[in-house]
Protein backbone atom coordinates (compact mmCIF):
# COMPACT_ATOMS: atom_id res chain seq x y z
CA UNK A 1 0.00 0.00 0.00
CA UNK A 2 1.05 3.57 -0.87
CA UNK A 3 1.97 6.12 2.01
CA UNK A 4 -0.79 8.41 0.69
CA UNK A 5 -3.54 5.76 0.85
CA UNK A 6 -1.85 4.87 4.39
CA UNK A 7 -2.28 8.20 5.80
CA UNK A 8 -6.19 8.36 4.27
CA UNK A 9 -7.29 4.78 6.14
CA UNK A 10 -8.99 5.14 9.17
CA UNK A 11 -10.25 9.26 8.60
CA UNK A 12 -13.64 10.08 7.80
CA UNK A 13 -14.38 11.22 4.20
CA UNK A 14 -14.77 14.76 3.98
CA UNK A 15 -16.30 16.51 1.21
CA UNK A 16 -14.19 18.06 -0.83
CA UNK A 17 -14.14 22.58 -0.49
CA UNK A 18 -15.68 24.87 -2.89
CA UNK A 19 -12.29 26.59 -3.26
CA UNK A 20 -9.22 23.98 -2.88
CA UNK A 21 -6.18 26.37 -2.32
CA UNK A 22 -6.78 26.75 1.21
CA UNK A 23 -4.78 30.09 2.04
CA UNK A 24 -6.79 31.74 -0.78
CA UNK A 25 -10.00 29.60 1.10
CA UNK A 26 -9.47 31.21 3.90
CA UNK A 27 -8.47 34.76 2.89
CA UNK A 28 -11.86 34.84 1.08
CA UNK A 29 -13.88 33.52 4.07
CA UNK A 30 -12.02 35.92 6.28
CA UNK A 31 -12.39 38.83 3.81
CA UNK A 32 -15.80 38.70 2.83
CA UNK A 33 -16.93 38.24 6.63
CA UNK A 34 -14.94 40.94 7.85
CA UNK A 35 -16.60 43.51 4.71
CA UNK A 36 -20.32 42.28 5.49
CA UNK A 37 -19.30 43.15 9.17
CA UNK A 38 -18.04 46.21 8.35
CA UNK A 39 -20.26 47.35 5.74
CA UNK A 40 -23.43 46.09 7.96
CA UNK A 41 -21.83 48.13 11.42
CA UNK A 42 -21.87 51.46 8.42
CA UNK A 43 -26.07 51.33 8.36
CA UNK A 44 -27.91 53.54 10.73
CA UNK A 45 -30.38 51.45 11.21
CA UNK A 46 -33.65 53.80 13.23
CA UNK A 47 -35.74 51.67 14.94
CA UNK A 48 -38.02 53.90 16.36
CA UNK A 49 -38.41 55.04 12.89
CA UNK A 50 -39.03 51.17 11.80
CA UNK A 51 -41.93 51.50 14.61
CA UNK A 52 -43.77 54.12 13.29
CA UNK A 53 -43.56 53.33 9.69
CA UNK A 54 -44.73 49.74 10.30
CA UNK A 55 -48.07 50.56 10.58
CA UNK A 56 -47.75 51.56 6.88
CA UNK A 57 -46.41 48.97 5.80
CA UNK A 58 -49.01 46.86 6.97
CA UNK A 59 -51.49 49.23 5.46
CA UNK A 60 -49.64 48.82 2.05
CA UNK A 61 -50.11 45.12 2.36
CA UNK A 62 -53.95 45.13 3.61
CA UNK A 63 -54.23 47.75 0.09
CA UNK A 64 -53.41 44.92 -1.95
CA UNK A 65 -56.44 42.79 -0.86
CA UNK A 66 -58.42 45.78 -1.84
CA UNK A 67 -57.08 47.62 -4.61
CA UNK A 68 -58.46 51.35 -5.66
CA UNK A 69 -58.87 50.80 -9.52
CA UNK A 70 -61.70 53.82 -9.07
CA UNK A 71 -60.77 57.10 -7.41
CA UNK A 72 -57.80 57.56 -9.73
CA UNK A 73 -58.95 55.60 -12.84
CA UNK A 74 -58.21 58.64 -15.19
CA UNK A 75 -54.96 59.26 -14.20
CA UNK A 76 -54.19 55.46 -13.73
CA UNK A 77 -55.60 55.07 -17.49
CA UNK A 78 -53.34 57.78 -18.94
CA UNK A 79 -50.22 57.10 -17.25
CA UNK A 80 -50.32 53.17 -18.39
CA UNK A 81 -51.71 54.22 -21.74
CA UNK A 82 -48.38 57.04 -22.25
CA UNK A 83 -46.39 54.16 -20.65
CA UNK A 84 -47.62 51.41 -23.61
CA UNK A 85 -46.90 54.29 -26.35
CA UNK A 86 -43.54 54.69 -25.36
CA UNK A 87 -42.87 51.30 -24.85
CA UNK A 88 -43.82 50.68 -28.69
CA UNK A 89 -42.39 53.28 -30.18
CA UNK A 90 -39.34 53.06 -28.26
CA UNK A 91 -38.67 49.17 -28.98
CA UNK A 92 -39.27 49.84 -33.05
CA UNK A 93 -37.19 52.57 -32.92
CA UNK A 94 -34.58 50.84 -30.96
CA UNK A 95 -34.72 47.59 -32.75
CA UNK A 96 -34.53 49.66 -36.20
CA UNK A 97 -31.13 51.61 -34.99
CA UNK A 98 -29.98 48.04 -32.96
CA UNK A 99 -29.49 45.81 -36.20
CA UNK A 100 -27.07 48.50 -38.63
CA UNK A 101 -25.09 48.52 -35.31
CA UNK A 102 -25.40 44.66 -34.27
CA UNK A 103 -23.91 44.13 -38.10
CA UNK A 104 -21.45 46.43 -37.93
CA UNK A 105 -20.46 45.09 -34.07
CA UNK A 106 -20.28 41.48 -35.88
CA UNK A 107 -16.40 41.05 -35.92
CA UNK A 108 -16.95 38.35 -39.19
CA UNK A 109 -18.88 40.97 -41.02
CA UNK A 110 -17.77 44.37 -40.07
CA UNK A 111 -14.15 45.81 -40.84
CA UNK A 112 -11.98 46.77 -37.62
CA UNK A 113 -12.68 50.30 -37.72
CA UNK A 114 -16.87 49.90 -37.81
CA UNK A 115 -16.11 47.07 -35.63
CA UNK A 116 -14.63 49.17 -33.10
CA UNK A 117 -17.02 52.07 -33.61
CA UNK A 118 -19.98 49.83 -32.98
CA UNK A 119 -18.83 48.08 -29.87
CA UNK A 120 -18.05 51.29 -28.39
CA UNK A 121 -21.88 52.78 -29.05
CA UNK A 122 -22.81 49.62 -27.44
CA UNK A 123 -20.51 49.48 -24.70
CA UNK A 124 -21.48 53.29 -24.15
CA UNK A 125 -25.37 52.81 -23.78
CA UNK A 126 -24.85 49.48 -21.49
CA UNK A 127 -22.92 51.55 -19.14
CA UNK A 128 -25.12 54.66 -18.83
CA UNK A 129 -28.11 53.45 -16.23
CA UNK A 130 -31.46 54.14 -17.85
CA UNK A 131 -32.35 56.13 -14.81
CA UNK A 132 -29.44 58.45 -15.56
CA UNK A 133 -30.23 58.93 -18.92
CA UNK A 134 -33.65 60.11 -18.45
CA UNK A 135 -32.24 62.55 -15.87
CA UNK A 136 -29.90 64.34 -18.11
CA UNK A 137 -32.90 64.16 -21.45
CA UNK A 138 -34.99 65.85 -18.92
CA UNK A 139 -32.92 68.31 -18.21
CA UNK A 140 -32.40 68.90 -22.09
CA UNK A 141 -35.76 68.21 -23.75
CA UNK A 142 -37.90 69.39 -20.74
CA UNK A 143 -40.91 66.88 -18.69
CA UNK A 144 -42.70 64.41 -21.26
CA UNK A 145 -42.70 61.12 -22.81
CA UNK A 146 -40.36 62.39 -25.52
CA UNK A 147 -37.57 61.46 -23.02
CA UNK A 148 -38.82 58.52 -22.02
CA UNK A 149 -38.70 57.29 -25.48
CA UNK A 150 -35.30 58.29 -26.18
CA UNK A 151 -33.97 56.74 -22.95
CA UNK A 152 -35.55 53.07 -24.04
CA UNK A 153 -34.54 53.65 -27.34
CA UNK A 154 -31.01 54.10 -25.71
CA UNK A 155 -30.98 51.31 -23.56
CA UNK A 156 -32.71 48.66 -26.37
CA UNK A 157 -29.54 49.44 -28.89
CA UNK A 158 -27.34 48.49 -26.21
CA UNK A 159 -29.03 45.25 -25.30
CA UNK A 160 -29.97 44.32 -28.65
CA UNK A 161 -27.64 45.20 -30.30
CA UNK A 162 -24.75 43.61 -28.56
CA UNK A 163 -26.91 39.77 -28.27
CA UNK A 164 -27.65 40.04 -31.67
CA UNK A 165 -23.83 40.49 -32.81
CA UNK A 166 -23.10 37.54 -30.63
CA UNK A 167 -25.71 35.41 -32.52
CA UNK A 168 -24.03 36.94 -35.86
CA UNK A 169 -20.89 36.21 -34.77
CA UNK A 170 -21.88 32.34 -33.85
CA UNK A 171 -23.69 31.90 -37.28
CA UNK A 172 -23.26 28.61 -39.50
CA UNK A 173 -20.59 30.27 -42.02
CA UNK A 174 -21.21 27.58 -44.66
CA UNK A 175 -24.68 29.16 -45.20
CA UNK A 176 -23.60 32.42 -45.93
CA UNK A 177 -20.31 31.37 -48.14
CA UNK A 178 -22.99 29.39 -50.03
CA UNK A 179 -25.30 32.47 -51.02
CA UNK A 180 -21.91 34.30 -51.55
CA UNK A 181 -20.86 31.65 -53.93
CA UNK A 182 -23.67 32.25 -56.38
CA UNK A 183 -22.91 36.20 -57.37
CA UNK A 184 -24.94 37.77 -54.62
CA UNK A 185 -24.25 41.04 -53.71
CA UNK A 186 -23.77 42.53 -50.47
CA UNK A 187 -26.76 43.36 -49.16
CA UNK A 188 -28.02 39.86 -50.59
CA UNK A 189 -25.51 38.27 -49.32
CA UNK A 190 -26.73 39.80 -45.53
CA UNK A 191 -30.59 39.10 -46.39
CA UNK A 192 -30.53 35.53 -47.44
CA UNK A 193 -27.06 34.44 -46.01
CA UNK A 194 -27.23 35.91 -42.48
CA UNK A 195 -30.69 37.39 -41.63
CA UNK A 196 -32.74 33.96 -41.79
CA UNK A 197 -30.21 32.32 -39.44
CA UNK A 198 -30.39 34.78 -36.84
CA UNK A 199 -34.44 35.41 -37.69
CA UNK A 200 -35.52 33.56 -34.75
CA UNK A 201 -33.32 35.42 -32.29
CA UNK A 202 -34.05 38.53 -33.50
CA UNK A 203 -37.87 38.29 -32.81
CA UNK A 204 -37.33 36.53 -29.42
CA UNK A 205 -34.76 39.14 -27.66
CA UNK A 206 -36.99 41.34 -29.16
CA UNK A 207 -40.15 40.52 -26.95
CA UNK A 208 -38.01 40.45 -24.35
CA UNK A 209 -36.50 43.68 -24.94
CA UNK A 210 -40.34 44.71 -24.75
CA UNK A 211 -40.95 43.33 -22.06
CA UNK A 212 -38.12 45.44 -19.88
CA UNK A 213 -39.08 48.43 -21.56
CA UNK A 214 -42.52 48.24 -20.64
CA UNK A 215 -41.00 47.83 -17.11
CA UNK A 216 -38.56 50.42 -17.62
CA UNK A 217 -40.67 52.87 -18.37
CA UNK A 218 -42.67 52.49 -15.29
CA UNK A 219 -40.45 54.00 -13.51
CA UNK A 220 -39.01 56.70 -15.63
CA UNK A 221 -41.91 58.93 -14.69
CA UNK A 222 -40.21 59.18 -11.31
CA UNK A 223 -37.89 61.13 -13.24
CA UNK A 224 -40.66 63.15 -15.18
CA UNK A 225 -39.83 61.72 -18.51
CA UNK A 226 -43.56 59.97 -18.83
CA UNK A 227 -45.39 57.51 -18.12
CA UNK A 228 -47.16 55.62 -15.28
CA UNK A 229 -43.89 56.39 -13.05
CA UNK A 230 -45.83 59.47 -12.47
CA UNK A 231 -48.93 58.39 -11.35
CA UNK A 232 -47.22 55.89 -8.88
CA UNK A 233 -44.99 58.76 -7.28
CA UNK A 234 -47.86 61.38 -6.76
CA UNK A 235 -49.71 58.18 -5.59
CA UNK A 236 -46.86 57.32 -3.04
CA UNK A 237 -46.61 61.13 -2.29
CA UNK A 238 -50.24 61.13 -1.17
CA UNK A 239 -49.79 57.89 0.80
CA UNK A 240 -52.53 56.11 -1.58
CA UNK A 241 -51.55 52.80 -0.70
CA UNK A 242 -55.08 51.21 -2.24
CA UNK A 243 -54.09 53.33 -5.63
CA UNK A 244 -50.25 52.52 -5.60
CA UNK A 245 -51.82 48.77 -5.06
CA UNK A 246 -53.81 48.96 -8.16
CA UNK A 247 -50.88 50.37 -10.17
CA UNK A 248 -48.67 47.70 -9.23
CA UNK A 249 -51.57 45.09 -9.86
CA UNK A 250 -52.18 46.56 -13.55
CA UNK A 251 -47.78 46.46 -14.15
CA UNK A 252 -47.19 42.91 -12.80
CA UNK A 253 -50.32 41.21 -14.77
CA UNK A 254 -49.50 43.49 -17.67
CA UNK A 255 -45.66 41.51 -17.29
CA UNK A 256 -47.12 38.75 -16.67
CA UNK A 257 -48.97 38.28 -19.84
CA UNK A 258 -46.11 40.40 -22.09
CA UNK A 259 -43.89 36.93 -20.77
CA UNK A 260 -46.02 34.63 -21.48
CA UNK A 261 -47.11 35.86 -24.96
CA UNK A 262 -43.13 36.12 -25.80
CA UNK A 263 -42.62 32.51 -24.57
CA UNK A 264 -45.15 31.36 -27.06
CA UNK A 265 -44.11 33.29 -29.85
CA UNK A 266 -41.13 32.23 -28.90
CA UNK A 267 -41.83 28.62 -28.70
CA UNK A 268 -43.57 28.90 -31.91
CA UNK A 269 -40.64 30.24 -34.18
CA UNK A 270 -37.91 28.22 -32.91
CA UNK B 1 -42.69 24.62 -52.97
CA UNK B 2 -44.56 28.30 -53.81
CA UNK B 3 -44.53 28.93 -57.89
CA UNK B 4 -45.15 31.38 -59.91
CA UNK B 5 -46.62 31.07 -63.80
CA UNK B 6 -44.64 33.97 -66.01
CA UNK B 7 -44.89 33.87 -69.81
CA UNK B 8 -45.34 29.93 -69.55
CA UNK B 9 -42.27 29.62 -66.97
CA UNK B 10 -42.46 28.75 -63.45
CA UNK B 11 -40.53 30.94 -61.48
CA UNK B 12 -39.71 30.04 -57.98
CA UNK B 13 -41.18 32.39 -55.14
CA UNK B 14 -40.31 32.32 -51.18
CA UNK B 15 -43.83 32.07 -49.81
CA UNK B 16 -47.16 31.56 -51.87
CA UNK B 17 -48.97 34.64 -52.57
CA UNK B 18 -51.63 34.18 -49.44
CA UNK B 19 -48.79 33.96 -46.61
CA UNK B 20 -46.91 37.20 -48.81
CA UNK B 21 -50.61 38.66 -48.57
CA UNK B 22 -50.64 38.08 -44.17
CA UNK B 23 -47.63 39.65 -43.97
CA UNK B 24 -47.86 42.61 -45.92
CA UNK B 25 -50.64 42.31 -43.33
CA UNK B 26 -48.98 42.27 -40.41
CA UNK B 27 -45.76 44.41 -41.23
CA UNK B 28 -48.79 47.11 -42.33
CA UNK B 29 -50.74 46.69 -38.99
CA UNK B 30 -47.25 46.90 -37.15
CA UNK B 31 -46.32 50.08 -38.55
CA UNK B 32 -50.13 51.83 -38.45
CA UNK B 33 -49.36 50.74 -33.97
CA UNK B 34 -45.75 52.43 -34.12
CA UNK B 35 -47.22 55.68 -36.40
CA UNK B 36 -50.16 55.83 -33.85
CA UNK B 37 -48.01 55.68 -30.74
CA UNK B 38 -45.27 58.28 -32.24
CA UNK B 39 -48.22 60.59 -32.86
CA UNK B 40 -49.17 60.14 -29.28
CA UNK B 41 -45.84 60.71 -28.08
CA UNK B 42 -45.70 63.82 -30.59
CA UNK B 43 -48.59 65.96 -29.35
CA UNK B 44 -47.25 65.40 -25.57
CA UNK B 45 -44.62 66.93 -26.59
CA UNK B 46 -43.77 70.87 -26.24
CA UNK B 47 -41.58 70.83 -29.24
CA UNK B 48 -41.19 74.81 -29.50
CA UNK B 49 -38.85 74.01 -26.41
CA UNK B 50 -36.68 71.68 -29.05
CA UNK B 51 -36.05 75.22 -30.98
CA UNK B 52 -32.66 75.74 -28.81
CA UNK B 53 -32.24 72.45 -28.22
CA UNK B 54 -28.15 72.76 -29.37
CA UNK B 55 -28.13 75.82 -27.00
CA UNK B 56 -29.17 74.32 -24.10
CA UNK B 57 -26.92 71.08 -24.33
CA UNK B 58 -23.77 73.65 -25.08
CA UNK B 59 -24.87 75.37 -22.46
CA UNK B 60 -25.35 71.87 -19.55
CA UNK B 61 -21.95 71.14 -21.14
CA UNK B 62 -19.65 74.08 -20.39
CA UNK B 63 -21.06 74.54 -16.95
CA UNK B 64 -20.29 70.48 -16.23
CA UNK B 65 -16.74 70.65 -17.59
CA UNK B 66 -14.60 70.63 -15.75
CA UNK B 67 -15.74 68.36 -13.28
CA UNK B 68 -14.90 69.71 -9.96
CA UNK B 69 -12.28 67.24 -9.02
CA UNK B 70 -12.04 68.34 -5.08
CA UNK B 71 -15.51 67.14 -4.39
CA UNK B 72 -14.13 63.75 -4.79
CA UNK B 73 -13.19 63.35 -1.35
CA UNK B 74 -16.96 63.97 -0.10
CA UNK B 75 -18.33 60.95 -2.73
CA UNK B 76 -16.01 57.97 -0.61
CA UNK B 77 -19.19 57.74 1.45
CA UNK B 78 -21.87 57.39 -0.71
CA UNK B 79 -19.39 55.22 -2.61
CA UNK B 80 -19.02 52.86 -0.17
CA UNK B 81 -22.59 52.98 0.89
CA UNK B 82 -23.44 51.90 -2.58
CA UNK B 83 -21.20 49.64 -2.42
CA UNK B 84 -22.92 47.91 0.96
CA UNK B 85 -26.25 48.37 -0.38
CA UNK B 86 -25.61 46.15 -3.84
CA UNK B 87 -23.28 43.33 -1.56
CA UNK B 88 -25.04 43.16 1.62
CA UNK B 89 -28.83 43.42 -0.78
CA UNK B 90 -27.25 40.65 -2.83
CA UNK B 91 -26.37 38.31 0.42
CA UNK B 92 -29.62 39.25 1.96
CA UNK B 93 -31.64 37.90 -2.03
CA UNK B 94 -29.70 34.95 -1.77
CA UNK B 95 -30.43 33.65 1.61
CA UNK B 96 -34.36 34.29 0.59
CA UNK B 97 -34.04 33.12 -2.72
CA UNK B 98 -32.54 29.40 -2.13
CA UNK B 99 -35.72 28.19 -0.14
CA UNK B 100 -38.28 29.99 -3.06
CA UNK B 101 -35.91 28.52 -5.63
CA UNK B 102 -36.17 24.97 -4.37
CA UNK B 103 -40.03 25.19 -3.29
CA UNK B 104 -40.18 26.22 -7.17
CA UNK B 105 -38.43 23.45 -9.18
CA UNK B 106 -40.24 20.98 -10.31
CA UNK B 107 -38.08 17.88 -8.57
CA UNK B 108 -37.47 19.39 -5.19
CA UNK B 109 -41.33 21.02 -4.27
CA UNK B 110 -43.12 19.78 -1.73
CA UNK B 111 -46.27 20.19 -3.43
CA UNK B 112 -46.90 21.11 -6.75
CA UNK B 113 -50.61 21.84 -6.83
CA UNK B 114 -49.64 24.52 -3.77
CA UNK B 115 -46.46 25.22 -2.83
CA UNK B 116 -44.99 25.95 -6.51
CA UNK B 117 -47.83 28.22 -7.69
CA UNK B 118 -46.91 30.23 -4.81
CA UNK B 119 -43.01 30.70 -5.00
CA UNK B 120 -43.67 30.90 -9.15
CA UNK B 121 -46.19 34.20 -7.65
CA UNK B 122 -43.12 35.43 -5.82
CA UNK B 123 -41.03 35.23 -8.41
CA UNK B 124 -42.56 37.02 -10.83
CA UNK B 125 -44.17 39.74 -8.79
CA UNK B 126 -40.58 40.56 -6.99
CA UNK B 127 -39.28 40.61 -10.39
CA UNK B 128 -41.70 42.24 -12.51
CA UNK B 129 -41.66 45.75 -10.02
CA UNK B 130 -38.58 47.52 -10.50
CA UNK B 131 -35.88 48.19 -7.71
CA UNK B 132 -37.01 52.03 -7.47
CA UNK B 133 -40.44 51.25 -6.39
CA UNK B 134 -39.66 49.06 -3.90
CA UNK B 135 -36.86 51.98 -3.02
CA UNK B 136 -39.99 54.80 -2.95
CA UNK B 137 -42.11 51.72 -1.15
CA UNK B 138 -39.38 51.05 1.67
CA UNK B 139 -38.43 54.55 2.22
CA UNK B 140 -41.77 55.83 3.48
CA UNK B 141 -42.35 52.71 5.68
CA UNK B 142 -37.95 52.46 7.35
CA UNK B 143 -37.26 56.29 6.64
CA UNK B 144 -34.83 57.06 4.21
CA UNK B 145 -31.60 55.92 4.00
CA UNK B 146 -28.95 52.75 3.15
CA UNK B 147 -31.61 50.29 5.38
CA UNK B 148 -34.70 50.88 2.82
CA UNK B 149 -31.94 50.87 -0.50
CA UNK B 150 -30.55 47.55 0.84
CA UNK B 151 -34.07 46.10 1.36
CA UNK B 152 -35.54 47.33 -1.87
CA UNK B 153 -32.35 45.51 -3.75
CA UNK B 154 -33.03 42.48 -1.95
CA UNK B 155 -36.65 42.03 -2.88
CA UNK B 156 -35.88 42.74 -6.40
CA UNK B 157 -33.48 40.16 -6.77
CA UNK B 158 -35.40 37.52 -5.19
CA UNK B 159 -37.45 36.53 -8.41
CA UNK B 160 -34.11 37.21 -10.47
CA UNK B 161 -32.09 34.73 -8.40
CA UNK B 162 -34.88 32.28 -7.52
CA UNK B 163 -36.05 31.80 -11.37
CA UNK B 164 -32.41 31.09 -12.69
CA UNK B 165 -31.83 29.05 -9.92
CA UNK B 166 -35.05 26.82 -9.54
CA UNK B 167 -34.05 26.56 -13.87
CA UNK B 168 -30.37 24.52 -12.35
CA UNK B 169 -32.01 22.86 -9.88
CA UNK B 170 -34.53 21.32 -12.39
CA UNK B 171 -31.85 20.67 -14.71
CA UNK B 172 -29.21 18.28 -12.50
CA UNK B 173 -28.52 14.83 -12.87
CA UNK B 174 -31.20 12.63 -11.28
CA UNK B 175 -28.26 9.50 -11.05
CA UNK B 176 -26.14 11.50 -8.53
CA UNK B 177 -29.13 12.49 -6.27
CA UNK B 178 -30.23 8.35 -6.64
CA UNK B 179 -27.08 7.09 -6.05
CA UNK B 180 -26.72 9.32 -2.64
CA UNK B 181 -30.21 7.90 -1.92
CA UNK B 182 -29.21 4.37 -2.36
CA UNK B 183 -26.49 4.65 0.59
CA UNK B 184 -29.31 5.32 2.57
CA UNK B 185 -29.12 8.81 3.09
CA UNK B 186 -31.56 11.04 4.83
CA UNK B 187 -33.71 13.94 2.63
CA UNK B 188 -31.58 16.51 4.36
CA UNK B 189 -28.07 14.59 3.54
CA UNK B 190 -29.59 13.90 -0.43
CA UNK B 191 -29.96 17.52 -0.21
CA UNK B 192 -26.58 18.75 0.99
CA UNK B 193 -24.44 15.92 -0.82
CA UNK B 194 -26.24 15.01 -3.86
CA UNK B 195 -28.61 17.99 -5.12
CA UNK B 196 -26.26 21.57 -3.53
CA UNK B 197 -23.01 19.94 -4.91
CA UNK B 198 -24.23 20.21 -8.37
CA UNK B 199 -26.05 23.68 -8.37
CA UNK B 200 -22.98 25.02 -6.34
CA UNK B 201 -20.84 26.64 -9.76
CA UNK B 202 -24.37 27.80 -10.81
CA UNK B 203 -24.86 29.60 -7.50
CA UNK B 204 -21.89 31.18 -7.35
CA UNK B 205 -22.27 32.34 -11.01
CA UNK B 206 -25.66 33.75 -10.27
CA UNK B 207 -24.72 35.49 -7.07
CA UNK B 208 -22.11 37.34 -9.16
CA UNK B 209 -24.12 38.21 -11.84
CA UNK B 210 -26.95 39.43 -9.77
CA UNK B 211 -24.18 41.72 -7.73
CA UNK B 212 -23.15 43.15 -10.66
CA UNK B 213 -26.58 44.56 -11.86
CA UNK B 214 -27.00 45.23 -7.84
CA UNK B 215 -24.11 47.90 -8.26
CA UNK B 216 -25.77 49.76 -11.47
CA UNK B 217 -29.68 49.75 -9.77
CA UNK B 218 -28.00 50.86 -6.59
CA UNK B 219 -25.87 53.84 -7.99
CA UNK B 220 -29.69 55.61 -8.70
CA UNK B 221 -31.79 54.01 -5.52
CA UNK B 222 -30.39 57.83 -3.97
CA UNK B 223 -32.49 59.84 -6.27
CA UNK B 224 -36.12 58.12 -4.28
CA UNK B 225 -34.53 58.67 -1.03
CA UNK B 226 -32.74 55.13 -0.52
CA UNK B 227 -29.12 56.28 0.49
CA UNK B 228 -26.04 55.65 -1.73
CA UNK B 229 -24.22 57.94 -4.47
CA UNK B 230 -27.43 58.44 -6.15
CA UNK B 231 -28.12 61.10 -2.95
CA UNK B 232 -25.66 63.33 -3.75
CA UNK B 233 -26.36 63.16 -7.26
CA UNK B 234 -29.76 64.29 -6.72
CA UNK B 235 -29.04 66.98 -4.35
CA UNK B 236 -26.24 68.25 -6.67
CA UNK B 237 -29.27 68.06 -9.48
CA UNK B 238 -31.40 69.79 -7.50
CA UNK B 239 -29.13 72.76 -6.77
CA UNK B 240 -27.81 73.02 -10.97
CA UNK B 241 -24.47 71.95 -9.50
CA UNK B 242 -23.12 70.67 -13.01
CA UNK B 243 -19.29 70.23 -12.20
CA UNK B 244 -20.33 68.23 -8.94
CA UNK B 245 -22.89 66.05 -11.32
CA UNK B 246 -20.47 65.11 -13.92
CA UNK B 247 -18.24 64.35 -11.23
CA UNK B 248 -20.65 61.88 -9.66
CA UNK B 249 -21.70 60.24 -13.16
CA UNK B 250 -17.81 59.21 -13.88
CA UNK B 251 -17.44 57.88 -10.37
CA UNK B 252 -20.41 55.73 -11.44
CA UNK B 253 -19.34 54.90 -14.76
CA UNK B 254 -16.37 53.79 -13.41
CA UNK B 255 -17.83 51.76 -10.40
CA UNK B 256 -20.18 50.31 -13.32
CA UNK B 257 -17.29 49.13 -15.27
CA UNK B 258 -15.42 47.82 -12.03
CA UNK B 259 -18.53 45.87 -11.71
CA UNK B 260 -18.76 44.35 -14.85
CA UNK B 261 -14.86 43.41 -14.77
CA UNK B 262 -15.02 41.57 -11.35
CA UNK B 263 -18.10 39.75 -12.41
CA UNK B 264 -16.65 38.59 -16.23
CA UNK B 265 -13.59 37.78 -13.71
CA UNK B 266 -15.37 35.56 -11.42
CA UNK B 267 -17.84 34.08 -13.64
CA UNK B 268 -14.81 33.25 -16.08
CA UNK B 269 -13.10 31.28 -13.19
CA UNK B 270 -15.98 29.38 -11.97
CA UNK B 271 -17.42 28.24 -15.20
Amino acid sequence: MSAALEAKLGRAWKKPPFVSNPVFRWALIIGSVSYIVVAFWGIDINLSRIARGWARGWEFIKAFGDPDFTSRWKDIYNGIYESVVMTVASTVVGIAISIPIALGAARNIAPLPIYLVCRAIVAISRALNEIIVAIILVAILGFGPLAGFITLSFATIGFLAKLLAEDIENMNKSQAEAIKATGASWTQWINFGVQPQVMPRLIGLSMYRLDINFRESAVLGLVGAGGIGGTLNTAFDRYEFDTVAAILIIIIVTVMFLEYLSGVIRARIQ
Amino acid sequence: MPMKEQNGLKVWQLRTPRSQLIRWGAWLLGLAVFIFSWQEISDNTLWFMMDNVGEVVADIATRATPPRWSFITELGRPIWDTLAIATLGTILALIMAVPVAFLAARNTTPSKLFVRPIALLVIVSTRSVNSLIWALLLVSIVGPGVLAGLIAISIRSIGFCAKLLYEAIEEINVVQVEAIKATGASPMQVMVYGIVPQIMPAFAGIAVFRWDINIRESTVLGLVGAGGIGLALQSSLNVLAWPKVSLILLVILVAVVIGEWVSAKVRGAII
